[in-house]
């Protein structure tokens, strides 16, 4: 790509349809530059900076999306990135995340006594990896955002420099994070060799067209493909890594990891299973059934016996993929467009309940034992009567958004006659209304005996600063309109099924 | 809200029996937390202009008229075929009415003692969810509020119950989940099954659904098992009745008042209109399973009732056996007997409902449900004594009052179709006179002692609560045929439904007709002379 005379073409780049990523890369490089020039930056500039970054991306998609709408999903950088729906799609989610994040961690860092800019610059950094994924035409360009994703990840997870939790959920995180990656990477390689090339058009239309003699090396790469991406998206049995690093990463940084990586690794698993193995759905699907059936049960069940609130958001959040992989089992565009609905609703389901988490685990972000709950509901009604909207969205409760989410997989499921699938999704969800409503009634029905011993028992938790209330409220409020008036996200999420476009 | 003034024919009379309950929500809710007479009062107002639509509902609703009346419909996803899509009909016309005349009373009778506001807010929103139940004809929309119940009743036990309330709560709400997580699956696969068998658009329509029966026999019995399996536990059927004691036992008085006369109505109203009515071939396969487990639970709940020491907890297996009856005479799939469940729904309603009033005054007096630590109170309480005796006898199904009217169609309706269940069941009607007449005995006579000797009687409150629904079981128990006439074209339909589209099903019929029931009081059973 690199034009060394000037007879070699460059490949043709669509500028306009890059704005989202350059904004979130450029606002990156811009703050990192900044502060390593200015010696004392005003305290509120990085996480302003970040907000504006991430509001200026959620605008530019806006005529994106109008144009993508009008005239049709589009590819460029010869073949290799491509802008469609779900691309913009996934890119607002992240965005949304992003600021919400940055929101969360302004409070969380003060309160830490955190330095602060680096937090800002990886969060952006990651964001890009995650549009960089959304929009990849090609497997190479994914795995260039998966990698630039998750290498900020890794690093934010460490961010807390005194709690050695902290440290080892890093370090956990990148070191199985690591083993996804080079599976990832050979899986990319088989379907390589098996195909011969590696963008998703012209692979896409080989397996359509093709009949192979010899399918073993396509099989091994559909499953290392979707080992390395079953881990980013926190799949059982690729789960192990997320309850330690749930717990012991930063809250607001949780919240990145449930929404934004979450997003960008689905986006990554449509694209990849759904739009560009398509044909062979039929050799992936019973993989990715099983994949979904331990997700949803393995999550739910052992969610259950947890007694640390961020463990039980881990398990849960595990569960909520596996509802998510029985969206992309049914490999139709209902099931793609369940998929970015519940992407959109868990994003803000997972902001606003680490926004509470992070409130509510106090200087040093270690009180998460569901004991800290304990009698919120008196103490603090507004707080506890939002975590409790939040909970309930999360079991999918009617009238909340996360109903409609279940909605969507389940009626996808249906339509492609997996009603085992969708028979056994449900039933966990209803186990995994457990644990949401084991922190109901801490939240509410054991204030009574506290009362004796206030001094003792209850803990005291600190007034919300601005920002967690800002993404608390905000994500309540869409929760519950979003439940009432489902119709523009469930539209948005239908105009946005991906479409490959060759190079 | 003045009835009056909106009582045009266009006015949206039953998305207004939804709202206007969500909007005293909203006004409770935003109401001073300081002030919790106000907050009554704007409840008791919310669930009056309620109970008052209800009733204009009863009132203009065509009694000769054959379909949905007061239908309204308005899209909700359009893109999946989802609408909010109300009707009535003379199925659950008198469940909304008997919702409307509920809550007030429930309201009105107990206080929470603490966080009123979210008591208020959560029982109003309660009443919007179950309206919405009885007036959905949206699949999705009757799922939608079939689940939403569980919200504000969880809560209602959890916060406001007695000792084990937490325990209680969480299991009411874990195994009515469980139960329809299954129904969401089978109304799903079924709008699918359906867009495909007629090449039409999804829709989740239930009249269209039915009409149409487009689904393969096969598949419509483990869709009707799917729906099934979560009417069965919210009615509850025996064996899945195990949440119902502790429920209704925790809950606080107005909780059980609810939970008994509304909230189990939800499972019985839900076999009539989505599993008789959406598939009648399955129910007709499954009847006898369901034959079976109705009269097991109508003994089960009665002898386990007999051997209880806890008043509330007696009242309450008392449920389990009653909604035996109503499961009896919903499958034995003739006028007389669906007739009859539908009616016992409403009696039980009331009865049970009262009964709960009574135990919870009872327990506000003395602080104990124990029936060692009660007698003699109706030496001390001769009001009291007086209304629980008319409310037991009620409850037991004494001739003259509602009870007797219920339970005779029912055993009419099975004696036509399978008799020996109905010989099984009458025996059932015994031993409801023996644990209530016991129950009474041991609560009321006898020498009164202790605190038991001055408890207070009945307060002038409490017997206005009381009055109506004293009024209910006197009415309909001497003169029902007004709520007959309009059931009867809404069951005479479902029946017909039926028939037409089960091979070699005819309607077990009567030759005692339904004209002939009682109006007057006939002979009733020789033991319920005791209770004098």
């Amino acid at each position: 790509m690199f034009a060394q005379a000037e007879t070699v073409a460059t490949p043709e780049v669509l500028w306009w349809a890059l704005v989202p990523l350059l904004v979130l890369a450029g606002a990156a490089v811009l703050l990192l530059t900044v502060a390593s020039l200015v010696r004392r930056l005003p305290e509120w500039l990085p996480a302003a900076w970040t907000i504006v970054a991430g509001l200026a991306v959620l605008v530019s998609v806006v005529p994106l999306w109008n144009e993508v709408q009008d005239d049709g999903a589009r590819s460029f950088l010869a073949g290799a990135v491509g802008i469609d729906g779900s691309t913009l799609f996934v890119t607002a989610l992240l965005a949304v995340a992003v600021v919400a994040t940055a929101l969360l961690s302004r409070a969380y860092l003060t309160r830490e006594d955190l330095p602060g800019v680096e937090l800002y610059v990886l969060l952006l950094l990651s964001a890009a990896g995650g549009v960089v994924m959304a929009s990849a035409n090609d497997l190479i360009v994914l795995f260039l955002g998966l990698e630039l994703l998750s290498i900020a990840v890794y690093v934010m997870a460490a961010l807390h420099l005194r709690r050695i939790q902290s440290q080892e959920a890093a370090l956990k995180y990148f070191v199985l994070g690591a083993f996804a990656s080079a599976f990832l990477l050979y899986g990319i390689a088989l379907v390589y060799g098996a195909t011969g090339a590696t963008g998703l058009a012209r692979i896409a239309g080989y397996l359509s067209t093709t009949i192979l003699l010899e399918d073993g090396m396509l099989m091994a790469g559909f499953g290392l493909l979707l080992v390395g991406l079953g881990f980013k998206v926190a799949a059982v049995p690729f789960h192990a890594w997320a309850p330690d690093v749930y717990q012991g990463a930063p809250t607001p940084v949780v919240a990145w990891m449930a929404a934004g990586v979450k997003a960008a690794g689905f986006a990554a698993l449509l694209r990849v299973f759904v739009l560009t193995f398509g044909s062979w759905s039929g050799e992936w699907q019973p993989a990715v059934w099983g994949l979904a059936i331990l997700t949803v049960l393995g999550g739910s069940v052992v969610a259950v016996v947890q007694t640390d609130v961020k463990r039980m958001l881990a398990y849960s959040s595990i569960a909520h993929a596996g509802f998510l992989l029985v969206g992309v089992q049914a490999a139709s565009d209902r099931g793609t467009a369940a998929v970015l609905t519940y992407l959109g609703v868990y994003t803000l389901l997972a902001c606003g309940s680490f926004a509470v988490v992070t409130v509510v685990g106090g200087a040093g972000d270690d009180r998460h034992g569901i004991d800290a709950y304990r009698g919120l509901g008196a103490r603090r009604p507004w707080l506890a009567g939002a975590f409790a909207v939040l909970l309930l969205g999360q079991a999918g409760v009617p009238f909340t958004a996360g109903f409609v989410a279940k909605f969507g997989v389940i009626a996808a499921a249906t339509e492609g006659h997996s009603y085992a699938l969708a028979g056994i999704a449900m039933v966990s969800a209803a186990v995994a209304a457990f644990v949401y409503l084991r922190i109901l009634v801490a939240l509410y029905m054991e204030d009574r005996h506290l009362e004796d011993d206030d001094e003792a028992g209850a803990v005291e938790v600190d007034p919300a600063p601005w920002g967690p209330r800002i993404v608390i409220t905000v994500s309540v409020a869409l929760v519950l309109v979003l439940g009432v008036v489902p119709g523009p996200l469930v539209d948005l999420a239908k105009d946005a099924v991906p479409v490959l476009v060759g190079g | 809200m003045s009835v009056l003034a909106s009582a045009s024919p266009t006015f949206p009379v039953l998305p207004a029996l939804i709202l206007t309950p969500l909007f005293g929500a909203l006004l409770v809710v935003l109401g001073p937390r300081r002030r919790p007479e106000l907050l009554k009062l704007t409840a008791v107002l919310a669930t009056v202009a309620t109970g008052a639509l209800s009733l204009w509902v009863l009132l203009a609703f065509d009694a000769g008229g054959e379909g949905f009346q007061f239908a309204s419909r308005h899209a909700w996803i359009g893109e999946l075929g989802i609408s909010w899509l109300f009707g009535v009909d003379g199925i659950s016309l008198f469940l909304i009415v008997l919702t409307g005349i509920l809550f007030p009373i429930a309201i009105l009778a107990t206080d929470p003692g603490h966080d009123s506001r979210a008591y208020y807010a959560w029982m109003l929103v309660l009443e919007g969810g179950v309206m919405g139940v009885f007036a959905s004809l949206d699949l999705v929309m009757f799922f939608l509020c079939f689940e939403i119940v569980l919200v504000p009743m969880y809560f209602l036990i959890g916060r406001w119950g007695h000792g084990n309330r937490t325990y209680a709560a969480t299991k009411f709400f874990l195994y009515t989940m469980a139960g329809s997580a299954l129904m969401l699956v089978g109304i799903v696969s079924l709008a699918f099954l359906h867009a495909d068998a007629t090449g039409g658009a999804l829709t989740f329509d239930l009249v269209a659904i039915a009409e149409a029966q487009s689904i393969a026999t096969e598949t419509a019995r483990w869709l009707f098992l799917a729906f099934a399996l979560a009417f069965a536990v919210k009615v509850p059927i025996f064996p899945l009745h195990t949440w119902l004691p502790d429920a209704h036992t925790e809950a606080p008085t107005a909780g059980s008042v609810i939970l008994a006369g509304v909230l189990l109505k939800l499972g019985t109203y839900g076999f009539l209109r989505f599993g008789l009515y959406l598939f009648p071939e399955a129910t007709h396969h499954f009847a006898p399973v369901f034959l079976v487990l109705g009269v097991v639970g109508i003994v089960y709940g009665a002898v386990v009732a007999t051997m209880q020491k806890d008043l509330k907890r007696l009242v309450a297996y008392s449920s389990v056996a009653h909604l035996g009856f109503i499961i009896l005479g919903t499958f034995a799939l003739n006028t007389e007997g669906i007739e009859g469940g539908l009616l016992q729904m409403v009696n039980h309603g009331i009865s049970t409902g009262a009964l709960f009033l009574l135990v919870g005054m009872i327990y506000e007096r003395r602080r104990t449900r124990q029936i060692d630590e009660l007698g003699g109170l109706q030496k001390s309480a001769p009001l009291l004594a007086g209304v629980f005796m008319v409310v037991m006898l009620s409850s037991i199904g004494l001739p003259g009052l509602n009870g007797f009217v219920g339970e005779f169609l029912v055993l009419v309706g099975t004696f036509n179709a399978h008799r020996w269940y109905a010989v099984v069941a009458a025996g059932g009607v015994v031993l409801a006179a023996l644990y209530l007449l016991w129950a009474y005995q041991r609560v009321f006579h006898g020498p009164a002692e202790g605190d038991n000797a001055d408890m207070p009687d009945l307060c002038l409150r409490e017997g206005l609560v009381l009055a109506p629904l004293l009024a209910l079981i006197v009415v309909l128990g001497v003169y029902p045929k007004p709520v007959i006439e309009r059931m009867e074209p809404a069951v005479d339909a479902l029946v017909e439904h039926i028939e037409r589209h089960v091979d070699g099903f005819e309607e077990p019929t009567s030759r005692m007709g339904i004209d002939i029931s009682p109006d007057g009081p006939l002979d009733g059973p020789a033991d319920s002379e005791e209770g004098h």
